[in-house]
Formats: structure tokens, sequence, C-alpha cells
């Protein structure tokens, strides 16, 4: 329980925590970081063969390494990614009918075909190659960079204003979630599955929302009084400069590579 | 409940991310100013809300709370919830990048639905009516993100169908929790603070801008 409560408070921890600021990626421009990490993580999810997986695997971790991060995070992010995908890596080798009659190894009834391993490898690989991606990437990107960042990409500027909004309450709420969950615990609630337990739960929940609803008002009240009309304002952005454009053509070439290696086993 | 990248086909993606869209850019016309700051902090509440963890035989199960985002947000429900996911997948690395439109429309159509359909009923009733739409919502809600779940892995292949079929059983104890602790979190608002579900129309801070 304790874990996954403090998790926040982890995640939200100063950037320089995650990823170190002499990190190849920490001084480049937040949008050329986020388009290159969109573009790298598009590419390799659209890979087939597992040679260019695993050159992109082998890609990925060379982009993570050069970001010099915070290597628990990263350890405690991948766990609960693997996880997460368990069920469905196990399943597949014997969902997948074999494509002749060669049937890899049994399992009681079940039998396990190449092709399903094949596929559970290659989802595998994906999904980790992301998660590798997007740490290196913008890892540590701060909140506010990233939301200018997608503003740039297109994101309409209220969605921008919700995001850094959000962002910026999630702190707030935790320790208002924290301080009503100590409350009931000093009163000796613990959560099981019960009607007592689910209604308590609710009621917090609910307790929550009706406290946001008020702080909402202040804000509302707060922001008004200093002409806010929906979105932020914000010095220009300086242009990206030679180091961006370095990241995007190693980018460019590392994508360029996978691309030939799956063009060429195929 | 959220898909990570690389399991679902691309028909399926292109398909669902283009509802998606539609459904954030009509999300956005209902997300006016005046209302950025409520919808901004009610999501982040969510957000907070989906770390409970409650423990069930030998897992936990979390909270995705889609049904209630959609009684008190309405329409912003899509903005609000595509802002979490975003913050999950990208700012925090869970992935999903390329699946983000998938797992909108898994999570926020679902919400949506039912909480139009069950705010009127809440307004008018009474608590214990209000509470009994508030369970009703909240378990559908979470029913049929799990079948639409099971949809977009059916879907992308032949070979995902027991996984899929796996996905909903899994999810009917969640939709029993979901819409227990869904009826007494909007119990309880209906007391306290009838106002955040007394209109039909969703919640809004004081009067708008002038």
């Amino acid at each position: 329980m304790a874990h996954h409560e403090s998790l926040l408070h982890r995640e939200f921890a100063p950037p320089s925590r995650l990823t170190a600021s002499v990190g190849l990626f920490s001084d480049r421009d937040p949008r050329v970081r986020l388009a290159v990490a969109l573009a790298a993580c598009v590419a390799a999810v659209a890979l087939q063969s597992l040679t260019a997986l695993l050159v992109a695997l082998v890609l990925a971790i060379a982009a993570l390494v050069a970001a010099r991060p915070d290597w628990r995070t990263v350890g405690r992010r991948l766990l609960a990614l693997e996880g997460f995908m368990a069920m469905i890596i196990v399943m597949l080798p014997f969902t997948v009918p074999p494509a002749g009659d060669v049937i890899l190894f049994r399992l009681g009834p079940l039998t396990a075909s190449e092709e399903g391993l094949h596929q559970a490898v290659t989802i595998l690989l994906k999904t980790n190659i992301v998660v590798l991606l997007l740490t290196a990437m913008i890892g540590g990107l701060e909140a506010t960079a990233f939301g200018r960042a997608l503003a740039t990409l297109g994101l309409p500027g209220r969605m921008v204003t919700l995001l850094l909004l959000t962002v910026r309450y999630l702190d707030v709420l935790q320790r208002d979630y924290a301080q009503l969950r100590r409350a009931m615990r000093v009163r000796g609630f613990r959560a099981r599955v019960d009607r007592h337990s689910l209604r308590s739960i609710g009621y917090l929940v609910g307790m929550l929302l009706v406290r946001s609803f008020d702080r909402s008002e202040r804000i509302l009240n707060a922001m008004r009084c200093r002409g806010f009309d929906g979105t932020f304002r914000h010095d220009a952005l300086t242009p990206p400069d030679r180091g961006d454009a370095m990241l995007g053509a190693l980018t460019g070439l590392a994508i360029g590579a996978c691309v030939w290696v799956e063009l060429a086993v195929a | 409940m959220h898909i990570a990248d690389g399991v679902i086909a691309a028909p399926v993606i292109a398909g669902a991310t283009i509802v998606s869209v539609v459904g954030l850019g009509l999300g956005l016309r209902a997300l006016t100013p005046e209302r950025i700051p409520v919808v901004a902090v009610l999501s982040a509440t969510f957000f907070v809300a989906s770390l409970i963890h409650i423990t069930l035989g030998p897992s936990s199960v979390h909270l995705i709370f889609n049904g209630l985002v959609g009684v008190l947000l309405g329409w912003a429900a899509f903005p609000a919830m595509f802002v979490g996911l975003l913050l999950q997948s990208v700012l925090f690395g869970f992935g999903g990048v390329t699946v983000l439109g998938v797992n909108l429309f898994n999570i926020a159509l679902p919400g949506l639905m039912c909480g139009l359909a069950a705010r009127p009923v809440i307004a008018r009733f009474g608590p214990s009516g209000a509470a009994a739409a508030g369970a009703v919502a909240g378990a559908a809600a979470v029913g049929l993100t799990a079948m639409l779940v099971a949809l977009s892995l059916g879907l992308s292949g032949r070979e995902f169908i027991p996984a899929a079929k796996l996905t909903v059983l899994a999810h009917l104890p969640v939709m029993a929790i979901e819409g227990a602790v869904t009826a007494a979190a909007v119990l309880l608002i209906k007391r306290v603070r009838p106002d955040m579900l007394a209109s039909s129309r969703p919640v809004r801070a004081t009067a708008p801008v002038s």
C-alpha cells in the first residue's frame, strides 16, 4: 500500500534526480526532445523483424546510458512494465496456432507454438524499447517545458493549461489524500473488501472531490484577478541550436539504421 | 486496464485514435477558461484516487473512476482523462504512447456515456436514489471499458481472444468494487455539496468570466 501511495512523490522529485543534468538530452530543446522521442517510439513499434528490434533495443539502451538516468527509477519502471505485460506474454505461445505441425513444447493439455513465442518476444521487445526511449529522451523533462513543447507540436492552448494546472495540483492533492488517509488510520481503518471498507473509501474519494471543488473556486478567483483568459503567457522559446540539430540527425540515423536492417532481413 | 505499445494492430489504433480526437475536440468546447481550474483540480484528484489499491485475494486492484469522472465533468471528461493518460504514459514513462488514442477511447467514452446517462437521475432524486444511479454508472463504465479493451485486443488478432476473455472476467470483481465506491462518493457529495451534482450541466465553479 505504502508503495503505491508514495509513487507521486517519487515521480515528482526534482528533475535532477531522474536524469542527471550532465546527460546527453538534458540541455537540449524540449520540443526537439519530445519530437525525436515520439518519432523513435513510432518507428520502434512499426518494426517487425526480431533482428531490427534487437538493434533498436541496443540503440535504446545506448540512449539511456547517454542520458545518465537514476538507475533505480529505471529498474522500478521496467519491473512494473514486465509485471503488467506478464499475462499476455505468457498466454501468447499457447494461443497462436502453429503454422505447420511443429510444436515447441507441451504443458499439460496446452501446446506452445514457435509463432506464438516469436510474437510474444516481439511485443515484449517493443514495449520495453518504448519505455527505455521515453525514460532516456524525456525522463526528467519539467512539466512546464513538456507543456510548452506540446503546444508547439499543435496541442491547443487550453489543453496545455489544463495539463499544467493538473500537474501543479497533483502534489497538493496527494498531500490532501495522505492527510485524510492518516485520519482514517488513527481511527483503526484497514482496507478490506467488505461493505464498510468500500463505503469508507467512497466517502474518502467524495470528500477529496468536495475539497478539490472548493479549492478550485479559490484558484479561479485568484487567476481571474490576474487576468486569466484560458492560456498562460511565456517568453518566446529560443530557436533550436546546433546541438539540437545534431540530436535530430543522430535520431534520424538510428531510425534509418533500424529500418535498413528490417528491409535487409525481409 | 491500459494497453501498452506493440500489441494493438494499426487499423484498430487508427480507428480509435480518430474517435478520440473527435471526442477531445468536443470536450475542448466544454473546457471554457472559467472551467479549466475545476477540471484540472478534479482530474488531479482522480489521478491521486486511482492510486488507491484494494487487496483482493492474492492480488490487488486499483480503481479507475471513469464513471465518476463522467458524472462530475460531462464532456470535459475527455480532456481530463487525456491529461491523466498523457502524464502516466509520457511524463512518468509507463509507455502506451502509440496507443494513447486507444486507451483514451476505451476509458473516456464509457465514462462519458455513463456520466451523461446518470447525471439527470442523480440531480433529480434524493441521496439514496443518487447513490443507486452512481453505483450503476460506476460499475457500467468499468464493465464497458473492459469490453472495449477486449474488443481492441480481439480485433488485433485471433490469438488475443483468450486474453480478451480473461480481461473481461478479471474485471467482474472490479465492477462490483467500483460500483460500491462510486455510490458512496456520490452519496457523500449529494449530502455535503449537492450543487456539484445539481443542474443538468456539469460542475462549474461560480459565475463565468465576463
